[in-house]
């Protein structure tokens, strides 16, 4: 057994406790705290796939933002762990025996099923170009790939006609260079989406108090000299009135 | 004997039945609900990346990438809606969400 098999079972097993914990942890913040650590080995094990980009995301936008807000509501909230814990065993032997045959019948097929042990080469990392060719036939692929390409040849001391220069890309740039080619539009519609989420949480949680005091600034700034005091026009004699109606001016 | 794709499809595979178990099991508890959605979630994106690497097609990591935003999302309201039933109904087990009388 190499080193990355090794890796993989490791990863993998410690994935699968810290899952089961999750689900079975008496205390909603042990079931984040363990969630934090599923993520930490998932983000492990797609490094060994080679997805750099998407394992250190992982651990940025999960454990550093979507757990991090799992933890604040948890410990927000003022949580009765007995009444949620009611009727977990009565459901156990129901839920692990279809978690059991979910687990095996997939396992089955999948082990047997998908016996691929090395990777395809990736056509996106490795850009044949020939030095003769100019602009090859899957130039749609990227520009940048192809300028780098280009560069490498331009580099290469005695580049003979029909050379193949293999251009090696990082896992990033690769993502980067097709994101915003070839997925530019649904990139934009991601960030709409993270927009509307965004207002939609604030607007959710948002909630003013009918007998709470507090100063609107806009409107501080706002008032105007005459809307205070008000200049009323008056005879210089006064005219001989009922006295009730005198009281009513003065005040 | 190395690791093959089905190595790291059967991992998926096992997360997602635990998952299932989870949703079983939490049937009281909302938060432990979402949070096995999110494993959920992770499973499914342990089959793309592990397909994106064995058959080498990127695309499959551009997916689970729109799928991390989509879920960070769906969270972020999760939870909101979450806070908001504990401020209406101090508890958050399902059992009680039945103003609507579905």
């Amino acid at each position: 057994m190499d080193v990355k098999s090794a890796l993989f079972y490791a990863f993998s097993a410690v994935l699968l406790f810290a899952a089961f914990r999750v689900i079975t942890a008496r205390n909603p913040v042990h079931a984040a705290l363990y969630l934090v650590l599923a993520f930490f080995q998932a983000s492990g094990v797609w490094m060994l796939l080679q997805a750099e980009f998407l394992s250190i995301a992982l651990v940025l936008v999960y454990v550093g933002a979507v757990m991090v807000l799992f933890l604040f509501v948890v410990m927000m909230l003022d949580i009765n762990i007995d009444s949620i814990r009611q009727g977990f065993w009565k459901h156990f032997p129901l839920a692990a025996t279809m978690g059991a045959v979910i687990a095996l019948e997939l396992a089955a097929v999948l082990l047997g099923g998908f016996r691929i042990s090395e990777p395809h080469k990736p056509a996106v990392t490795q850009l044949v170009m020939p030095a003769a060719v100019s602009a090859p036939a899957n130039a749609a692929s990227s520009a940048v790939d192809a300028a780098s390409a280009a560069l490498q040849v331009a580099s290469a001391p005695a580049a003979d006609v029909g050379h193949v220069v293999v251009a090696q890309v990082s896992n990033t740039k690769e993502l980067g260079v097709l994101l915003y080619t070839q997925y530019l539009y649904p990139v934009q519609v991601a960030a709409l989406i993270l927009l509307v989420a965004l207002i939609a949480a604030i607007a959710l949680t948002l909630r003013a108090r009918k007998d709470s005091k507090y100063q609107n600034p806009a409107d501080q700034v706002r008032v105007k000299a005459r809307d205070r005091v008000t200049v009323v026009k008056m005879a210089a004699v006064k005219p001989p009135v009922a006295p009730a109606a005198e009281e009513e001016k003065s005040a | 004997m190395s690791i093959t794709l089905g190595h790291y499809l059967t991992l998926g595979a096992i997360l997602f039945a635990l998952s299932v178990t989870g949703i079983f099991l939490n049937r009281k508890n909302l938060i432990v609900l979402l949070m096995a959605i999110e494993l959920m979630l992770l499973a499914v994106n342990m089959n793309f990346v592990a397909f994106s690497h064995y058959l080498g097609d990127l695309n499959g990591q551009i997916f689970v990438f729109f799928i991390l935003t989509v879920a960070a999302a769906e969270s972020a309201i999760g939870l909101a809606i979450l806070v908001q039933l504990f401020r209406n109904k101090s508890s958050i087990n399902v059992d009680e969400l039945n103003t609507l009388k579905g």
